[in-house]
């Protein structure tokens, strides 16, 4: 009873949504208020049946309904009732409908929190976000529904969830992604109805910032945690792996992040506003093109829950609808936008401009690497794979210079800075960076490396740049009025900012001093290095609710000393017969010791991975670092103040429009 | 030429340079870092060239796995059940790796045909065969049973 409940306001979120695309977008064009009022109760009903839909799936769980195929695929008797509750996105039917209720909590987050906008606006904009809905829905419901029923025979238990996602990463990570995902979507339907409604003004990149960061900021979080959960769940120690799945996260990112640097051109100078649209609409294309790849089953990966050509042929068909017709609309509107105003060519509007072209040229080669293999196979040209090596030769380079025009642009101005400026205010910075990487270089005790001393430079030139502009700005009135005259999406640059150095200085230090050693022990051997002694005790068994397991012990020795121990293991998850590596991890800010079993050789030897990972943490520091940023620039109230300003600015014309 | 427009030029030039040389990298980049896949009966015909990366796949053949008693060096057999590979690799074995399994290696080629793998990648389903193999094991006539598809439940 509950699932046809399920299905039943599955079914009445669709009729709510494919009403909210039509009604207010005519209502927007005729100039009838009535029906652009039909927006926002729309938005709040489809979010609320959505949200039912939700629970029914969630208490089908919980309660063990095995005769919902979805559950009985993804769920077992045995598996806590955490993972019973994350299992909801741990198949493709219900990671589905986790991303459409997502999709209606931010039309429903922009319909209570536009007020302030023009009546118009907010009516195209909830009816574009009602259409992606919709398209969403009819997807899910055509193709793969989450309470289809097994009748009249059931099994009486469940297959289990994939052992690879009982995992607190799989419970916080899809959440995150497509928070950042589908957010990207309000970032798309502001610019649509920007152009729909030709008024591509500062006032509406102001309207789309703090909606575009938000995303964003979801966006960067929920990649950060994919690689987080890939590094301790995957049992091999790595971080990122250019699989297509993450190449299909991070080019929207690459553009999303291009976005939130073009839009404050657009708003504050009232410049770059095609292209500024253009990335819109492209980052969240490319969240699509994420989703047809993941889904679609073209690439194989532990995200490819399904393969089933039907599904990808819809996903298909409404990238090229989307794709298409934004582009359509874009062609014919875009030609009568006209800048506000101009720039020298050196200027920060430049330097903005330049790091706009790099993360789309690094997006365009990602897309590339990720394609090819696909476009050669479907032209039956072989099969390929296209290796990190082509992804680190061309987003390494491109990246290291972005960092130094992340540093040149702290001091630059808005439509002229004279070049010798930049010499007289950051030969300092620049002299600073270099003794302090050689000097941080000197203090970590290793092998000079010279592509580390590199990172180590780029990540201090982005500290000491902007510290010369967070100083500048607080000379110029006292300390502590400075500190609090500075606006929130100031520091939230500067955080976001520092945590792209703080990456920088991960990447480098991981890339290049980590140290790895296989090896096969049996009872007693031990492997020594850096500073650290490991010594093999054997393994035992052991049994866990749903699994049966070996656990190593792992005695470790700092300088000799008794350090810790740790206990690896390899457990076989019953339901599925699935063998899965549980690393033993002994974390810390400057270095993570990385402990995993391999296979069972004999007479009690195992194969084991010991891993000693410098700064690995600050990897994800840094991704958090630019999470806060983004989501203390988005709160800043000037936004909200602004807004009221500009609609009441807008009100006149809007009465004029509709009379 | 006026000022701006000079300036518009410039521009325009930059990111058309910065475009050619993109593009330049980029497929410089790729036709150094594409590993092409080959079957066992391929690299028997000789297909395969020597002396590059190249990606193999198969089922690892029954009772083929020979261990080396005082180090991780392993070796196998994988066959698309028309022809066999021998397969040498030093180091862990994906968690899924076993006899009857479908798993693709990355490696050369030597002089004696044996597959020197860097890289040995098994998927993490049980009942998953990489498209390679399958389209492999079609291509020899050898599909064993039902497609992996198939068999959901």
């Amino acid at each position: 009873m509950i699932p046809e409940l399920g299905t039943y306001s599955t079914i009445l979120a669709l009729c709510l949504s494919l009403v909210l695309s039509v009604v207010p977008m005519i209502g927007a064009h005729t100039g009838n208020k009535l029906w652009v009022d039909y927006a926002r109760p729309l938005a709040k009903g489809v979010f609320a049946f959505l949200t039912l839909a939700m629970l029914c799936l969630g208490y089908a769980f919980l309660t063990d309904d095995f005769s919902v195929v979805y559950v009985a695929n993804g769920s077992n008797t045995a598996l806590p009732w955490y993972y019973k509750i994350s299992a909801i996105w741990g198949g493709h039917e219900g990671s589905l409908l986790l991303w459409v209720w997502i999709q209606a909590f931010w039309t429903l987050a922009v319909a209570i929190k536009s007020r302030n906008l023009p009546l118009d606006i907010i009516g195209r904009v909830l009816a574009v976000m009602g259409m992606i809905t919709s398209a969403f829905l009819l997807f899910i419901l055509f193709t793969s529904s989450p309470f289809d029923r097994f009748l009249p025979n059931f099994p009486m238990e469940g297959g289990d969830l994939n052992p690879l996602l009982q995992d607190f990463g799989l419970i916080v990570h899809p959440p995150a992604l497509y928070m950042g995902y589908v957010g990207l979507s309000v970032a798309f339907s502001f610019a649509i109805a920007a152009l729909l409604s030709g008024r591509l003004d500062a006032a509406w990149a102001r309207w789309s910032r703090p909606w575009t960061n938000v995303a964003w900021a979801f966006l960067t979080l929920g990649i950060a945690l994919g690689s987080w959960w890939a590094y301790y769940e995957l049992g091999w120690g790595g971080w990122w792996f250019w699989d297509p799945v993450e190449n299909a996260s991070l080019m929207p990112w690459l553009v999303a992040t291009a976005l939130i640097h073009s839009l404050a051109v657009t708003e504050k100078r009232g410049v770059f506003k095609s292209w500024t649209v253009l990335l819109a609409i492209s980052a969240f294309s490319l969240s699509l093109l994420g989703t047809f790849l993941v889904r679609s089953g073209v690439l194989t990966s532990v995200h490819a829950f399904a393969t089933d050509p039907e599904r990808g042929l819809f996903i298909l068909g409404m990238l090229i609808f989307v794709i298409g017709g934004s582009l359509l609309l874009y062609a014919i509107r875009a030609g009568s936008v006209k800048s506000e105003s101009s720039f020298a060519l050196s200027s920060r509007e430049t330097l903005l401009l330049i790091n706009n072209i790099l993360l789309t040229v690094s997006c365009a080669m990602v897309l590339i690497g990720t394609l090819y293999p696909l476009v050669m196979d479907s032209l039956n040209l072989g099969k390929i794979s296209v290796g990190p090596p082509y992804f680190n030769a061309l987003f390494v380079p491109l990246m290291a210079l972005m960092c130094i025009f992340l540093g040149l642009a702290s001091v630059s101005r808005w439509k002229q800075t004279p070049l010798r400026l930049f010499v007289q205010q950051l030969w300092l910075p620049g002299v600073l960076a270099l003794v302090a990487a050689f000097v941080s270089h000197g203090l970590y005790n290793s092998a000079f490396e010279p592509w580390v001393l590199l990172g180590l430079f780029l990540a201090w030139w982005i500290v000491f740049c902007w510290l010369r502009d967070f100083s500048n700005r607080l000379r110029q009135r006292g300390v502590m009025s400075g500190l609090l005259r500075q606006s929130r999406s100031y520091y939230g640059m500067l955080l976001g900012h520092l945590g792209v150095a703080v990456l920088v200085v991960g990447v480098a230090m991981v890339v290049l001093f980590v140290e790895h050693h296989d090896a096969r022990m049996g009872p007693g051997d031990e492997v020594q290095f850096r500073n650290y002694t490991f010594i093999f005790d054997g393994a035992r068994h052991v049994e866990g609710p749903n699994y049966i397991s070996d656990m190593g012990r792992i005695r470790v020795l700092k300088e000799g000393q008794p350090y810790r121990i740790m206990y690896p293991e390899k457990r076989v998850y019953t339901a599925r017969g699935m063998v899965m590596t549980e690393v033993a991890l002994d974390p810390g800010l400057f270095r993570d010791l990385y402990v995993a079993m391999g296979e069972e050789l004999d007479n009690g030897a195992w194969a084991i991975r010991m891993q000693y990972k410098p700064f690995v943490r600050w990897l994800w520091l840094g991704a958090l670092f630019m999470t806060a940023g983004g989501l203390l620039a988005a709160s800043d109230p000037r936004y909200r103040k602004q807004a009221q300003r500009d609609a009441q600015a807008a009100m006149p014309a809007q009465a004029s429009q509709s009379s | 030429m006026n000022a701006a427009r000079k300036q518009r030029l410039l521009i325009v030039l930059m990111i058309l340079l910065g475009a050619s040389v993109a593009v330049g990298l980029t497929a410089y980049a790729l036709s150094q870092n594409i590993n092409l896949f080959y079957s066992p009966s391929e690299i028997h015909s000789g297909m395969a060239p020597k002396d590059t990366r190249i990606r193999a796949g198969g089922m690892v053949v029954e009772g083929s796995i020979r261990r080396d008693t005082n180090s991780l060096k392993v070796e196998f057999d994988i066959t698309d059940y028309a022809q066999s590979t021998t397969v040498q690799y030093v180091g862990i074995l994906p968690d899924l790796f076993r006899e009857g399994q479908g798993i693709v290696a990355q490696g050369m080629l030597n002089e004696e045909g044996k597959l020197i793998a860097s890289e040995v990648l098994a998927k993490h389903d049980e009942n998953y065969m990489p498209p390679e193999i399958a389209e492999a094991l079609a291509k020899a006539g050898k599909m064993p049973g039902m497609p992996a598809a198939a068999k959901e439940y």
